[in-house]
């Protein structure tokens, strides 16, 4: 038994110090302030408390820690995109995952369970083995497989001929992993709490002032707080949020579901997507089939749930499970998610002066939640871009220098 | 042994005695009679054992016997986590427990219940990832003890459909107050949809007792039922489940194998309540159970639920229980009411005027068990909220049954976007805010008590079966910083479970309240989701409904050998033949030298008429067709507001104000979409039409394709100067109607014929007939694919990407520059005014050596300058050619480029110049 098991056991008081930051009222000043307490937020918190000594940060939520689309994704993690820059960014962010659980003290349960994306038709393969190869080249563990292989990952999936969409190959990225989605956010937002970062739940920015093209500070419904620097981390409100500073970003907000299942013995490891069918699907370690797919169709800022995307799901996943029709769906959730027209983030600069952007995160927030942290504390810290985020600054869609990762995207989280 | 436990009539109003029925459980057979679900046939012959819990394999019973807990989840053959509380038995169905090891009765992974107390809440957050790389470990570990029932992997789901329907209102319960409601609505003259989830109307007067008189509710239930089945606009469901409520009263119903997708003008929710847990020592033995449980074992299934019960009591429901237990010949050794004085209603008068020794203001503080049943609690008189004399007694007995508050089944009203209120007064939660054309139906008020919570030292007081969580598991997180409900929920996992919090909420509002120093409203609970009840995938899919699309000529492609692929929806021949290397040659050289037959069905076709129709596609494409004469053909290329290019077509002039135009087959649905959509704004005088499945096409190409058309046409000349290149005609073909496209998209003397749909067949068989001295034959889309490689053609999608802009596919001289206006044109003149960033260009290579593949990179040194979209050995040419995007560096005929082939070999390249085939295009002009 671990000795940190032991250590509780034998102590008859449960070791009730908080994890997070009690305090009561809000200060007059920080020297940041971050908007949106989710998995991004707390990294950039944290990253910034711990390597940059910087510790006077508010971090804001309107609603509790991790409620947004930290709380929402399906926690999958994984570098198998298709540009360079998409795919240097989430091989590191990969890479800060492995170490995680050791950095912040706190498991966050990160499971390899390697990634199997389905191809079914021939643009499929032709989409795969481009981002295979680029993948490979990077150092990114890629391989465009066939069926027998397929067959052999994943033995219960339906790879025959008569189905309606035969599977024809399939894009095997063996560093595609899961981990415990909250316990990302809540280590990040501990460790920074730990460091004097105060966490302020239930504390919503209603308007941003600007003075003189400058930041200055940020009304919230608690009142007004004076701070040097402001990072907008929001996800699914980025285009709202930014507009309190006076900033228009390229996004259109879409919901996105998922849905789960009741636990069953586990008797599914990888986690298996087909974009062609719009559905992915992973068994958690906790023994439920989670189930996602592409966003809604049309915009909104609304997290409802509909019968026709629960219907659409099942349907797609008896095309390539069909013994899972005798699993239960235990429960149907929603996420907002901010698309930018290229599918990749909008990180770092705006045209406002100390006013920082993490937005554009879609339906891959989750998996850059490190990075983003790690590169973000650092352009805050010392007003440098780093180079691995440059690529994805607001001002490259107005150079028609987009990072289109269309091709990595869809319904294949 | 066999139905020991069984009551004679009139107790058991669903089970036909006789009818027995034997089934299998845990290898053991069981009796019971038809009207028994499992719970209530094993109950009967005194099997009370049913499953194993999620975390600590404590032992469990039943609880509802309604179907809302898990801890009655058993497994079927082909169907785990099932309800034996809910689902009927039948001849031979075999039954075990879920998550055990070894058997139910003796569960080796119950020991890890000694070591509760090294796994407090959140125990995984804090441990297994010392040194770097053990949880790997330790997750496998953790991965053999997840899950509860095992699924059957070589189950087929059969015979799930789904069901439109429609009502005025639909009433959701069939209890009494349900019943009411639709008689109600239905006398103002509404046709009325009634849902009730249980398989008889009559909700809780089918087995609650709300007064001495033990018959009332059944007179009550009578004449209210036949009011129901006398009003003609009132349509019943019974077994019928309103899982969900989505937006606009969309109400999911479950019933049978059958999804029915309900859309309503007005919801009444008539669901009630659930009855709720007390938190003492040991609360989930087998044996302790609601009070509402034991009632509906006796008189729904004539089941005696215990010998000597002990009634925990909150309110004067309690008493109902006494009542019936008595009746039951259960001996009541006690009443255990929480409360300091006990109320004047006349059930309690008549309990104790039966006997029945009432212990005011006392809780049962511990359940103790003996051979994995209740066979004794401990009373203790209650000091303050939560807490218990030091001493009190004991008192043996074999059933507990609990009637201490209630909570409204609020989760249809909560999706539906009402808030739950907590009102101190009456300390229970109150549905409020409710939407629009959503009502609740007056229910009768149930007391609650407020805080039957009463901690032991040694813990083991669940608040959540489904997840084995204890008291100190909600207050321990509330202490380690996550306080508000949802990151209880999330730390502790509570509410996670098949039951969604249906007995949890409640009490963890109030510790959490409790701990966090606020109040049980502002608390609240964690979001209400669909569905309410659990839907099998095989519900949500319904019947496989993946449309597929066959053009009129597929059989003639089967009986010629075609091995056919899937384009979008549609099926198409790829090639003819076994050998697809010989076969693609074949079609090649054959459409080069004589005459070919290309089914071109599936290619976008949509018509554009009106007034503006010129001035419509002059703003959709890039060229221009203001002034394109009547009888010709122009191309099309399609560019979003980014200046990428997104489709292609040809736009064929019919008349002034009549356009036909072609989309390829993957695009045309979204191009006809973009159409409607930017027309809905620019509100031009068009009327735009999708024809694509209206029409067959064939392509017939070849050098000596007129030779072989000339002879079926009538009405129309196929010479040169008639019908030349880029002329479109109509004319009657075979006897058959038709609309001829010259276009060269592989490169030869062709025409594209579009005849009537259902003519395809025939008029591929009047070609083929035609042509037979000429040796004509099918060409599938790979050859086509090949041949148009060879005039250097693009296909969008395969040589376009998501950046794709005309300039980089050297198609500038598409672009018409006198246009005010055109999607992507405002995009195209910036970009043109920036340096390239990379050129589509052609290649050939070594015949000698490897073919590259579609997207093997182009590299220079360590760098991606580029990738393969297209790449084939020519029949044609006889050496291997391509089309791959470069950087402009490289982009120059005579530039050798390096193509990384798999990663083993590197090909090297010559850029040349394009088309590679007949590169003045004399051919196709012919």
């Amino acid at each position: 038994m671990p000795l940190a098991l032991l250590k509780y056991g034998l102590r008859n008081d449960y070791p009730a110090t908080s994890h997070f930051s009690e305090s009561a009222d809000l200060k007059d000043h920080y020297d940041v302030v971050i908007i949106g307490a989710g998995g991004h937020g707390a990294a950039i918190a944290y990253y910034l408390a711990r390597y940059h000594g910087i510790s006077n940060i508010a971090l804001l939520d309107k609603g509790y820690l991790g409620g947004g689309n930290t709380a929402r994704n399906t926690a999958v993690i994984r570098s198998n995109y298709l540009t360079e820059e998409g795919v240097r960014f989430y091989r590191e962010s990969v890479q800060l995952f492995r170490g995680l659980s050791n950095e912040l003290g706190y498991n966050i349960m990160m499971e390899d369970r390697g990634q199997l994306t389905l191809a079914h038709s021939d643009a499929a393969i032709r989409s795969f083995r481009w981002r295979a190869e680029v993948n490979r080249r990077l150092g990114v563990r890629s391989e465009l497989i066939d069926r027998q292989s397929i067959r052999e990952l994943v033995p219960n999936l339906r790879v025959t001929d008569d189905s309606r969409f035969p599977i024809l190959a399939g894009l095997w990225h063996a560093d595609g992993a899961t981990a415990r989605h909250d316990a990302v956010v809540w280590g990040y937002a501990r460790g920074a709490c730990q460091r004097g970062v105060e966490l302020h739940q239930l504390t919503e920015v209603q308007s941003v002032e600007v003075t003189d093209g400058a930041v200055k500070s940020v009304l919230t419904n608690r009142g007004r707080v004076g701070c040097g620097c402001v990072v907008q981390a929001v996800a699914g409100m980025s285009s709202v949020v930014a507009r309190l500073a006076g900033i228009r970003l390229p996004i259109h907000t879409f919901p996105l579901q998922a849905m789960v299942t009741q636990p069953y013995k586990p008797v599914l490891t990888p986690l298996v997507s087909s974009p062609h069918l719009h559905v992915y699907v992973q068994q958690t370690s906790r023994g439920e089939f989670v189930l996602g797919g592409g966003s809604d169709p049309y915009a909104l800022y609304n997290t409802r749930s509909t019968l026709e995307q629960k219907e659409s799901l099942a349907s797609a996943i008896l095309e390539l499970f069909p013994f899972l029709s005798q699993a239960k769906v235990l429960r149907q959730w929603a996420g907002i998610t901010d698309m930018t027209p290229d599918y990749s983030p909008i990180m770092g600069l705006s045209s406002v002066k100390n006013y920082y952007l993490d937005a554009g995160w879609g339906t891959w927030g989750f998996k850059a939640t490190p990075i983003c942290g790690k590169t973000m504390a650092s352009l805050v810290a010392t007003g440098r871009v780093p180079e691995l985020i440059r690529p994805f600054e607001l001002e490259r869609f107005y150079r028609f220098e987009q990072v289109n990762e269309a091709g990595a995207t869809a319904a294949s989280h | 042994m066999s139905q020991v436990n069984r009551l004679p009539a009139p107790q058991g109003s669903l089970v036909d005695r006789a009818q027995t029925v034997s089934f299998e459980f845990e290898g053991q057979c069981v009796e019971g009679f038809a009207g028994d679900t499992i719970a209530s046939a094993l109950a009967a012959s005194d099997l009370w054992l049913l499953s194993r819990s999620f975390k600590y394999h404590r032992p469990r019973g039943v609880l509802t016997m309604a179907g809302q807990d898990a801890n009655t989840l058993v497994q079927l053959s082909g169907e785990p986590n099932c309800l034996a509380d809910r689902t009927p038995i039948s001849e031979g169905l075999q039954v075990t427990g879920q998550n055990y090891s070894g058997s139910l009765r003796r569960d080796r992974g119950s020991l890890i219940g000694r070591f509760a107390r090294f796994l407090p809440v959140g125990f995984y957050y804090h441990a297994f990832f010392r040194p770097r790389g053990a949880w790997n470990w330790w997750s496998a570990w953790f991965r053999k003890k997840a899950g509860l029932g095992v699924v059957d992997q070589s189950f087929v789901g059969e015979g799930f459909d789904k069901q439109y329907r429609f009502c005025d209102v639909v009433v959701i319960g069939g209890g009494p107050v349900g019943m009411s409601a639709a008689i109600t609505a239905a006398t103002s003259g509404a046709e009325v949809l009634l849902l009730e989830e249980h398989t008889v109307l009559g909700g809780s007067l089918n087995y609650a007792r709300a007064g001495i008189d033990a018959n009332a509710e059944k007179l009550r239930r009578k004449r209210l039922v036949s009011e129901v089945e006398a009003a003609p606009s009132i349509t019943v469901m019974t077994s019928a489940t309103a899982t969900g409520w989505y937006a606009d009263n969309w109400v999911s119903v479950l019933c049978g194998k059958r999804l029915h997708k309900l859309r309503a003008r007005k919801v009444v929710l008539c669901s009630g309540y659930l009855e709720q847990l007390a938190l003492f020592h040991n609360n989930d033995l087998p044996g302790v159970m609601m009070g509402s449980a034991a009632q509906r074992l006796i008189k729904l299934y004539g089941v005696q639920p215990g010998k000597r019960a002990v009634v925990l009591a909150g309110n004067d429901e309690a008493y109902g229980v006494v009542l019936d237990l008595l009746d039951a010949g259960v001996a009541v050794a006690a009443v255990v009411d929480c409360r300091a004085e006990v109320s004047s209603d006349e059930r309690v008068t008549a309990a104790s005027h039966r006997g029945v020794a009432v212990m005011s203001g006392h809780a049962v503080y511990a359940a103790h068990g003996d051979h994995q049943h209740l066979a004794s609690v401990e009373v203790r008189r209650i000091v303050g909220q939560g807490e218990c004399a030091s001493h009190g007694e004991r008192i043996n007995c074999d059933l507990l049954c609990v009637s201490v508050g209630v909570m409204p089944a609020y989760q249809l009203a909560c999706q539906a976007g009402a808030e739950l209120n907590y009102e101190e007064q009456s300390a229970s939660f109150s549905i409020t805010r409710l939407p629009p054309n959503f009502e609740l139906g007056e229910a009768w008020d149930v007391e609650n008590f407020p805080w039957p919570i009463f901690a032991h030292p040694q813990g083991k007081e669940f608040v959540d079966f489904d997840e084995d969580l204890q008291i100190a598991d909600i207050v321990n997180a509330t202490l380690a910083g996550y306080k508000h409900v949802q990151l209880v929920k999330r730390y502790s996992t509570c509410g996670m479970g098949p039951s969604q919090g249906r007995h949890s909420a409640l009490p963890t509002a109030r510790l959490v309240a409790q701990a966090t120093g606020t109040t049980i409203a502002e608390t609240g609970v964690t979001t209400a989701r669909p569905p309410f009840a659990p839907e099998t995938l095989g519900h949500c899919a319904g019947r496989s409904f993946y449309p597929a699309l066959r053009t009129n000529i597929h059989h003639r492609h089967i009986e010629a050998g075609a091995q056919m692929l899937q384009a979008g929806a549609w099926y198409r021949p790829a090639y003819y033949g076994d050998d697809p290397e010989r076969a693609i040659r074949e079609e090649v050289l054959q459409v080069r030298q004589s005459v070919g037959l290309i089914d071109v069905s599936t290619l976008g076709g949509i018509e554009v008429r009106g007034p503006d129709a010129a001035e419509f596609l002059n703003r959709v494409y890039t060229f221009a067709y203001m002034k394109q004469a009547p009888g010709t053909v122009r191309y099309a290329l399609m560019t979003n507001e980014a200046g990428v290019v997104i489709d292609d077509g040809v736009v064929c002039r019919l008349g002034p104000q009549h356009f036909y135009v072609t989309a390829t087959t993957g695009g045309v649905e979204a191009v006809f979409r973009k159409m409607l959509q930017w027309n809905a704004q620019w509100r031009l005088d068009v009327v735009l039409m999708n024809v694509t499945s209206a029409y067959a096409g064939v392509n017939i190409v070849g050098p000596a394709s007129r030779a072989v058309l000339e002879p079926l046409c009538t009405g129309f000349d196929v010479d040169k100067t008639a019908f030349p290149y880029l002329g479109v005609r109509r004319g009657i073909v075979a006897g058959i109607p038709a609309m001829l496209l010259r276009v060269g998209f592989v490169g030869e003397l062709g025409y594209e014929i579009h005849v009537p749909q259902h003519c395809g067949e025939a008029l591929w068989d009047a070609l083929m007939d035609a042509g037979e001295s000429a040796g004509i034959r099918p060409v599938g889309i790979e050859a086509q694919r090949l041949l148009r490689l060879e005039k250097g053609h693009v296909i969008v999608g395969q040589d376009t990407d998501a950046m794709s802009n005309p300039m980089e596919l050297q198609m500038q001289w598409a672009i018409a520059r006198k246009k005010d206006f055109f999607v992507g044109g405002r995009s195209l003149e910036v970009l043109e005014r920036r340096p390239l960033r990379r050129m589509l260009v052609g290649f050939c290579a070594n015949p000698a050596g490897s073919v590259p593949k579609e997207s093997h990179l182009i590299i220079d040194g360590d760098n991606m300058i580029g990738r393969v979209t297209s790449c084939a050995w020519s029949p044609s040419l006889e050496k291997i050619i391509g089309l791959a995007y470069v950087d402009p560096a490289s982009a120059a005929p005579g530039s050798v480029i390096s193509i990384d082939v798999d990663g083993r070999r590197t090909v090297s390249a010559e850029v040349v110049s394009m088309p590679f085939y007949d590169a003045d295009g004399l051919r196709q002009a012919l």
